[in-house]
């Protein structure tokens, strides 16, 4: 008996009849991508700005008005208004409604002009780093832009002297520092294998809770019939997403594409075929729908937190990068930002083909070996 | 090979982990017979009914479907055997002549719009084609799972249980459909647990915890069973029923209407049984021949004499 094209185009036809009239399936296809990008496209940002900011000071010179009209120019802080007292200060923080406290000490502009070097002092809530360290970071040249202008003639001693050398940093690939650049093509391994791993393992698991399974293994349909023309519609779901990605990652959030575009579709075939497998071999493994989504819910974390996709990957620990080079997402990634943002073509991406490869051979092999279609 | 058995197995053995299915099962099955397997829940009929058609392979034993070897030829049985599944086992969001056409590719039809056109007349479905088939009531389902695995136009049917949750009168049709196949030269084998399903059965074969127990022309089984059977009728018939379990020598009190049929093994303490209470005068007794009925009955109270080791 031989593969049989009539029997794997009517399995193929069936699927993609059952996944017309499941919305909720095509709500994932669609949905999902457009509402992730969205979401971490809009919403993420590691560089935060508008914080709420209170200002306690005695005293209202010069110095101080450019300090604070410098911060409020900057973006990075919101001043909310004054606040007297450490006690108020504390409690905006402990409530929230501040996120730093500038205390200016008593006579601070008189300290500054005797030399006394007086402290200013910046309270912020540290409970979210990642939340106040772009403010930080501005604040001391906000400080030194202001007293350039606060100071002149016989006062310009007072600015500090600038260092013997200079330091220029270049910023390759995404100049702006814009977050969006990084998470949006990334999120494109995050859409695949979130959306085909389980699609992929529920579709093929449905087959035998509903008991068709049996009807169909009762027919002469070969078992590479049946796997061939219920996974291929997943394929086309694959490319109907990625169509979906770049419609909405290149037009609204505007992120380039800067590489090669065969780096890319090789890249992104590799990608669908590696999670249709991840998929069926988690469908070898559960007997029930509920099983198959609770196990693809296993390979959903590790893609989002091991992958680099949130973290930088070089910050993890050593064990952490051993286990995020496993998972497909890693690799697949690497490749998008590669390619879209550093203008990468097929030889700067090779090595994540090989890794893809490798990943999907041994995937395939245990899901193959755990296949089988008779009822033992 | 017309004369040849449609199935002929022997000693049939399936283990599910520790657990011992299907034990030792012997079968031969004429050409055109409807061949009913009785038996309680999980005593391995449906184990059975797989592993004939090739969808599972048995342990131990070997034998033939079709002339095809079961354990090796399961692709050829399986393009001549017509498998009905206990459960649905279509698809509920297909519509009824999508399912149809499905199943026409998988076995590779010639002729495909034809045979459809013709199972949804036959049916009587033609109207509703485009009717999902899970919006299907019970008995409809039943019926398009019958036309689904005529459809290949098999030498055998293999179905099982085919009317659990069926109403009584697409029950009914359902079994003259099967005997109209029968007639036209199908095999036909069932399992089933239903009394009034195995009477129409020319062959039985009784099955408790994957042994066969009896097995025989339907006629035959009341006389491999021995029972011996009074009809006894009368008032206060629940009284005397519950008075009559207790008697030595009554194995079985089976309650029809208003009359008492009263069985046992050993005709002498039965004999004895019924000229006691003939004196009493109260009821009437009356011997009568054991039937289907009150074989089944005994059979699925579990009761397990000498004569099932004796039939097999």
């Amino acid at each position: 008996m031989r593969f049989s094209f009539a029997r794997f185009f009517a399995v193929l036809a069936k699927e993609f009849i059952q996944m017309r009239r499941d919305r909720v399936t095509f709500a994932m296809m669609i949905g999902l991508p457009i509402m992730q990008l969205l979401l971490f496209g809009f919403i993420i940002n590691s560089d935060a700005r508008h914080m709420p900011t209170l200002i306690e000071m005695s005293d209202d010179g010069p110095l101080t008005r450019a300090i604070i009209s410098g911060m409020r120019v900057s973006d990075y802080f919101d001043i909310k208004g004054a606040v007297n007292g450490a006690a108020a200060g504390e409690r905006a923080l402990r409530e929230g409604s501040a996120s730093f406290v500038i205390i200016f000490p008593d006579n601070f502009e008189h300290d500054v002009i005797r030399g006394l070097k007086p402290n200013l002092l910046v309270v912020a809530d540290a409970s979210d780093p990642s939340a106040v360290g772009g403010a930080v970071g501005a604040l001391s040249g906000i400080v030194q832009a202001a007293m350039a202008e606060t100071f002149s003639g016989p006062l310009a001693s007072l600015t500090p002297s600038p260092a013997p050398f200079g330091v220029s940093v270049q910023k390759m690939y995404n100049p702006e520092g814009k977050t969006s650049t990084n998470i949006v093509p990334a999120l494109l391994a995050i859409i695949l294998s979130m959306t085909l791993v389980m699609m992929t393992a529920v579709a093929i698991v449905k087959e035998s809770e509903r008991g068709t399974m049996e009807m169909l293994i009762a027919t002469p349909v070969r078992p590479m019939e049946v796997m061939l023309g219920k996974i291929l519609p997943y394929v086309f779901v694959g490319y109907v997403q990625t169509a979906v990605f770049l419609l909405t990652g290149l037009t609204l959030f505007g992120v380039p594409f800067e590489g090669s575009w065969w780096a890319f579709f090789v890249g992104f075939n590799l990608f669908i075929i590696v999670n249709l497998a991840l998929g069926f071999l988690i469908s070898a493994a559960s007997r029930s729908q509920m099983q198959a989504m609770q196990l693809s819910m296993f390979t959903i974390l590790p893609s989002v937190l091991l992958s680099g996709f949130l973290f930088p990957f070089a910050a993890m620990p050593g064990w952490a990068q051993i286990l995020g080079n496993i998972v497909p997402a890693t690799h697949f990634l690497r490749v998008v930002r590669i390619v879209m943002l550093k203008g990468g073509d097929i030889g700067d991406v090779a090595g994540e083909f090989w890794a893809l490869l490798a990943i999907l051979i041994v995937i395939s092999t245990i899901a193959m070996l755990r296949y089988r279609l008779t009822l033992d | 090979m017309n004369d040849e058995p449609v199935i002929d197995v022997r000693g049939l053995t399936k283990n599910f982990g520790e657990k011992r299915v299907v034990d030792h099962f012997d079968v031969r099955v004429p050409r055109g017979a409807i061949y009913g397997f009785l038996g309680p829940n999980g005593s391995g009929k449906t184990t059975t009914i797989r592993m004939l058609c090739g969808l599972l392979t048995p342990d131990e034993g070997d034998g033939t479907c079709l002339g095809f070897d079961v354990r090796k030829q399961a692709d050829q049985i399986k393009e001549r055997v017509g498998y009905m599944t206990q459960k649905f086992s279509y698809y509920e969001d297909l519509s009824i002549r999508e399912n149809l056409d499905f199943v026409a590719r998988m076995y590779r039809l010639d002729r495909r719009r034809e045979r459809v056109d013709a199972a949804l007349t036959d049916l009587g479905l033609a109207d509703r084609q485009k009717q999902l088939a899970g919006s299907l009531s019970g008995g409809w389902k039943q019926r398009l799972a019958l036309a689904a695995c005529l459809l290949h136009e098999p030498q055998l049917l293999l179905l099982d249980e085919p009317t659990a949750g069926v109403d009584p009168k697409a029950r009914r049709d359902f079994w003259d459909e099967i005997r109209r196949l029968s007639a036209k030269g199908v095999t036909v084998l069932v399992s089933t647990h239903y009394m009034d399903e195995a009477i129409q059965c020319d062959f039985i074969t009784y099955i408790a915890y994957g042994k066969k127990l009896i097995d025989g022309r339907a006629a035959d089984i009341p006389g491999m069973v021995g029972l011996i059977t009074y009809r006894v009728s009368g008032p206060d018939i629940s009284e005397l029923e519950a008075r009559l379990r207790q008697e030595d020598g009554v194995v079985q009190v089976a309650r029809f209407g208003s009359v008492l049929h009263v069985s046992g093994t050993d005709r002498s303490k039965l004999d004895a049984v019924a000229a006691a209470y003939r004196q009493d005068g109260t009821h009437e007794w009356t011997e009568k021949t054991s039937e289907l009925e009150e074989a089944f009955i005994y059979l699925m109270a579990g009761a397990r004499d000498n004569f099932a080791r004796d039939a097999a």
